[in-house]
């Protein structure tokens, strides 16, 4: 042992261990061998070596290879446009929750409408999923957050399906078209997806926006103040008619930007009271049509804009922000969607910042 | 050798308190957000761990302005001093600011800030998509430079106990040994 001669030498420059070499390896190799677990746990963690995990990076490559690299907008439900309005709530859905929002009173919102898929320029299709954003009370601490379709359920009820589906509609390498038979291959490897697929069927889209029910999908739990949990889905059950769809490449958008410059478009925000026998874990079930709804009071859109800083383009609207009143359920899409809308966001904004 | 002096107690309960809760939030980060399946319910241990770490920083900073560090044991040389000197204020500036970011960063998505559950914390950046990237972008950054640091300081500590046989490392550990032992030892 390097045992210094005097202990009160002054370390200088260097100190004062002359550390043998038996001493030397025996600490080198310490070191190595903590800096290999160390480097080892590090890529575990990101994913670089060990059990493969489907990651948010996943989910943007196979968006990307379906639809095409778009700089700066979402990576899905890329074409769409800013709203805003109010809420008027009835009181009806402190029955039920807690949330702020529920009180009797009016809260202000903030939205956008959109067309599932990734590319912002594509041709409005009637039977291309519609999206409504909302954030009640943006950017308030009691703030709620949703992204609704206008489908009775959610094509899949798991993440891997959700990126299955993806895979199966990426383009044959040369063509624009996927192979017909990676879809049949999809739905075969994935019973509650074609069951979906069955239900979607027999709910055709409306003829717009302004038309279209809009549904929260995934079951939430509402909690009341006597702290009784509820499994609610909620939707947004249409006020008027849709101008018909125009002609050209925007026939579902321009006529609700009309709809929307001539006056407000309003909404009626229904809860579905579930059952303790309803799936709260699979979006693609329905639950039973008698199931009891409260009227919880009406959404009013008024304005629209196109996505510009500041506006709905920069807003993530990931299902997990929820006020206190309302609480996640045990569907394994929440926190799937929350990991790929932030990934999602953090590259679009790198890119509207660059 | 004799064994060099130690932190005070309290320094030492916060040194490894620290040291768990960051080893934590590092890994529950990366992890994280490379997983769809587990992101939702680790965010929420990593915004409580983000603001845990703050308050023990906070707690920490004002320790180390008030008590002066023992004295390095005479292997450590001037030059490594300086080393060991500014990677130390490193730590400190690192650890401070990583919660920070983190706050700041989800304040500027426009989204609440919810820790221990419930919790909601005041907003300390503006909604702006910008200042949301550049915070998101530092909060990387620095997360890889604390693993590098903290990799070279535990480097440091190990090199120094086994190869320089300073016992270094008996500075910030807790003495579990019997009165018997330590007689021995002694």
């Amino acid at each position: 042992m390097a045992e210094p001669s005097e202990p009160s030498e002054p370390p200088g420059r260097w100190g004062t261990a002359r550390p043998g070499r038996r001493d030397v390896l025996r600490g080198a190799a310490a070191v190595g061998a903590f800096l290999a677990v160390d480097l080892a746990a590090l890529l575990t963690a990101i994913n670089w070596i060990g059990p493969k995990r489907l990651t948010p990076q996943a989910f943007l490559d196979g968006f990307n290879k379906a639809f095409g690299r778009h700089h700066g907008y979402r990576t899905n439900h890329a074409k769409g446009v800013s709203v805003a309005g109010w809420f008027d709530s009835n009181g009806n859905g402190r029955e039920l929750s807690t949330a702020v929002v529920f009180a009797a009173g009016r809260t202000p919102v903030i939205g956008r409408f959109s067309a599932a898929g990734g590319d912002p320029h594509t041709a409005d299709a009637a039977a291309a999923g519609r999206g409504l954003g909302l954030a009640f009370g943006f950017p308030g601490s009691q703030q709620w957050r949703t992204a609704m379709l206008n489908l009775p359920v959610f094509p899949d009820n798991s993440p891997q399906a959700l990126y299955d589906r993806l895979a199966a509609t990426v383009p044959v390498p040369g063509t624009v078209k996927p192979d017909p038979s990676a879809m049949t291959r999809f739905f075969a490897a994935h019973p509650p997806s074609a069951r979906a697929l069955t239900i979607l069927k027999q709910h055709p889209p409306t003829p717009g926006f302004a038309d279209s029910t809009f549904r929260g999908l995934n079951a939430f739990y509402f909690v009341n103040e006597s702290g009784v949990r509820t499994p609610v889905r909620w939707s947004l059950t249409p006020l008027q008619q849709a101008l018909p769809p125009s002609s050209g490449p925007n026939a579902l958008f321009d006529p609700l930007v009309a709809q929307l410059r001539a006056g407000p478009l309003r909404w009626r925000l229904m809860l579905t009271v579930g059952a303790p026998s309803d799936p709260t874990h699979d979006a693609t079930v329905l639950w039973p049509a008698d199931r009891r709804t409260v009227d919880a009071g009406l959404l009013t859109l008024d304005s629209v804009a196109t996505e510009s800083k500041g506006n709905a383009r920069d807003i993530n609207f990931d299902p997990m922000v929820l006020p206190p009143g309302i609480e996640p359920s045990d569907d394994p899409l929440l926190s799937a969607r929350s990991a790929v809308y932030a990934a999602s966001y953090r590259r679009r904004t790198g890119e509207n910042t660059l | 050798m004799t064994v060099p002096s130690r932190f005070t107690w309290l320094s030492r309960l916060l040194h490894w308190l620290t040291a768990a809760l960051v080893f934590a939030a590092l890994f529950i980060g990366f992890v994280m957000v490379n997983s769809v399946a587990s992101y939702a319910q680790l965010i929420v241990v990593h915004k409580t761990l983000g603001v845990l770490i703050l308050v023990v920083m906070v707690v920490r900073v004002i320790n180390r302005l008030t008590h002066h560090p023992p004295a390095w044991p005479s292997t450590i040389g001037t030059l490594e001093g300086k080393v060991v000197g500014l990677s130390e204020k490193l730590l400190y500036a690192l650890l401070l600011l990583q919660p920070l970011i983190g706050w700041a960063m989800i304040s500027a998505a426009g989204e609440p800030v919810v820790v221990f559950g419930s919790l909601h914390l005041p907003r300390i950046a503006p909604f702006d998509a910008q200042v949301f990237w550049v915070l998101r972008q530092a909060h990387s950054v620095i997360a890889y430079t604390l693993m590098a640091t903290i990799a070279a300081h535990i480097s440091a500590v190990l090199f120094h106990t086994l190869a320089l046989r300073d016992r270094l490392i008996e500075r910030m550990t807790f003495r579990f040994r019997s009165k018997a032992d330590r007689s021995r030892l002694g």
